[in-house]
């Protein structure tokens, strides 16, 4: 690990101060991914500010009859809040499938929500990657690229978001609430928190210099039964291949690309009077093969269809 | 950087390198080798302690982000002679080869308890308004952040089960 600096916060106002006038500092709270990342020097902040502490992890009712999670609520207290089982349990699915006990235990919402991807080339400092250095080439397009997106991705880079939270809170149609770097507050949904990579993959969120995620709101839950399935190498702990969360009549896939993929494709199919498997795989029309993730285009669509047909009541 | 943690009931006060990770702080600094660094990288669970009872891989935090809170490693769990009944369980199931994951599992098992007698959910979860049943497969998932290298897993799973059942 590089040298660096660490204070911690005491107010929201003070931490975003202190991350938006220096480029090299990094806001800290669970710090699962970006302790890790230092550990590799992916990460090379000289300072950090832990933000961990800060009052903002309260689960609370809205009243538009949603919820409102503070981003520092670890995800292992949201996974077992009763509101949250009792009005989205595709989010607590989602949460109970990423990463191990431990893991969720010290890690944040908010800090899952800009967690880093988990391409391989990204963590071989060896090899060219975009996100990494920019300018320096995708290594994963012509190579090992067996979990790369087959949605969005770009000459420059076919990495994935690996969250499996993120799928379920876009399925519902979440979104963040931010303070910026003078104090102002502005609401993104969850959807347009992310970018995918065009030709600038190192830019992986909508978020300014030292804007910090303070909340992430639910709106009330849709209609219908909620379901969340991943697709991996292992039964347990371990990174998805393909992701799916089901809310009513949203879906949202994960695994596919840069960002949690709302997939409204199969949303207007499933209107118009589709079956689950046409309407999911209506969304992969455009899914791109690079050659080692070809196998992804099916999986995800029988694993959305499951889903779909699973939240319907269904049997999958 | 000044930090006070109170490990194993003892408060102890530190001077670190703002880089050191409480694993670090707990074996170089402490001298307390029961907690075991295997990856390094959250992976494998070797270093699992618990913070305020909720059990962490101490790799992946700082120690001074930690000022002020209470940890158990493996030496606050039992000692030799007093034994704790997981560590029995694991003596009487066999449930280790070499034992560099043991402080770690023992650790880990403590937390898991915790969380399923607060009724918290895990993936093999299959009813979440439920109280929840410490099944195999609830055990086997709650415990999967733990790598077993000489894959004593089936022992670990019968040790787990006896503490569960004479503790239930």
């Amino acid at each position: 690990m590089r040298p660096f600096t660490y204070e911690r916060a005491t107010d929201v106002e003070g931490a975003v101060r202190a991350v938006a006038g220096n480029p090299d500092a990094r806001f800290l709270a669970g710090g699962t991914n970006l302790l890790d990342l230092m550990k590799l020097e992916i990460e090379r902040p000289t300072h950090l500010v832990d933000v961990g502490r800060l009052p903002l992890s309260a689960i609370e009712a809205t009243a538009e009859g949603g919820l409102r999670i503070g981003a520092m609520a670890t995800n292992s207290q949201v996974a077992a809040d009763a509101q949250v089982r009792a009005l989205y349990p595709v989010l607590v699915q989602a949460i109970v499938a990423g990463g191990s006990a431990q893991l969720r235990n010290k890690a944040s919402v908010g800090g899952n929500l800009v967690q880093r991807t988990r391409c391989p080339y990204f963590y071989d400092t060896t090899k060219p990657c975009n996100k990494r250095v920019a300018g320096s080439g995708c290594s994963a397009i012509d190579g090992l690229n067996r979990s790369a997106a087959i949605l969005g991705a770009s000459e420059h880079c076919v990495a994935t978001h690996p969250s499996d939270m993120a799928v379920a809170l876009s399925a519902l149609g979440a979104a963040v609430e931010t303070v910026g770097a003078k104090g102002q507050t502005r609401s993104l949904s969850v959807d347009a928190l992310h970018r995918l990579p065009g030709d600038t993959p190192q830019i992986e969120t909508e978020l300014t210099a030292g804007e910090l995620i303070t909340a992430v709101v639910l709106p009330p839950p849709p209609a219908g039964g909620q379901v969340y399935r991943k697709a991996r190498d292992r039964a347990s702990y371990a990174g998805g291949l393909a992701m799916a969360a089901v809310a009513g009549n949203q879906v949202a896939l994960g695994g596919v690309a840069l960002k949690p993929w709302r997939a409204l494709k199969t949303e207007a199919a499933l209107a118009a009077g589709a079956s689950p498997s046409e309407a999911a795989k209506a969304e992969l029309a455009d899914a791109e093969d690079l050659g080692r993730n070809g196998f992804k285009i099916t999986l995800t669509a029988r694993l959305a269809a499951a889903a779909i047909t699973q939240a319907q009541g269904g049997e999958a | 950087m000044k930090t006070t943690i109170t490990v194993n009931g003892q408060a102890r006060a530190l001077d670190l390198d703002p880089r050191t990770t409480l694993l670090d702080a707990l074996r170089e600094e402490l001298d307390l080798k029961g907690t075991k660094k295997g990856c390094d990288h959250g992976q494998c669970g070797a270093c699992t302690v618990l913070v305020n009872g909720v059990r962490i891989n101490s790799c992946l935090s700082l120690a001074v982000m930690h000022d002020g809170d209470a940890v158990t490693t493996i030496e606050g769990v039992g000692t030799p002679d007093a034994l704790h009944p997981i560590q029995q369980a694991f003596l009487k199931e066999d449930a280790f080869q070499c034992g560099y994951c043991t402080p770690g599992q023992i650790c880990s098992t403590l937390g898991m308890l915790k969380e399923v007698a607060d009724n918290w959910p895990s993936q093999a979860t299959e009813d979440l308004a439920a109280k929840i049943e410490l099944t195999d497969a609830e055990i086997r998932e709650r415990m999967s952040g733990n790598l077993c290298r000489c894959s004593a897993y089936p022992q670990i799973l019968a040790a787990i089960r006896s503490v569960a059942e004479a503790g239930a």
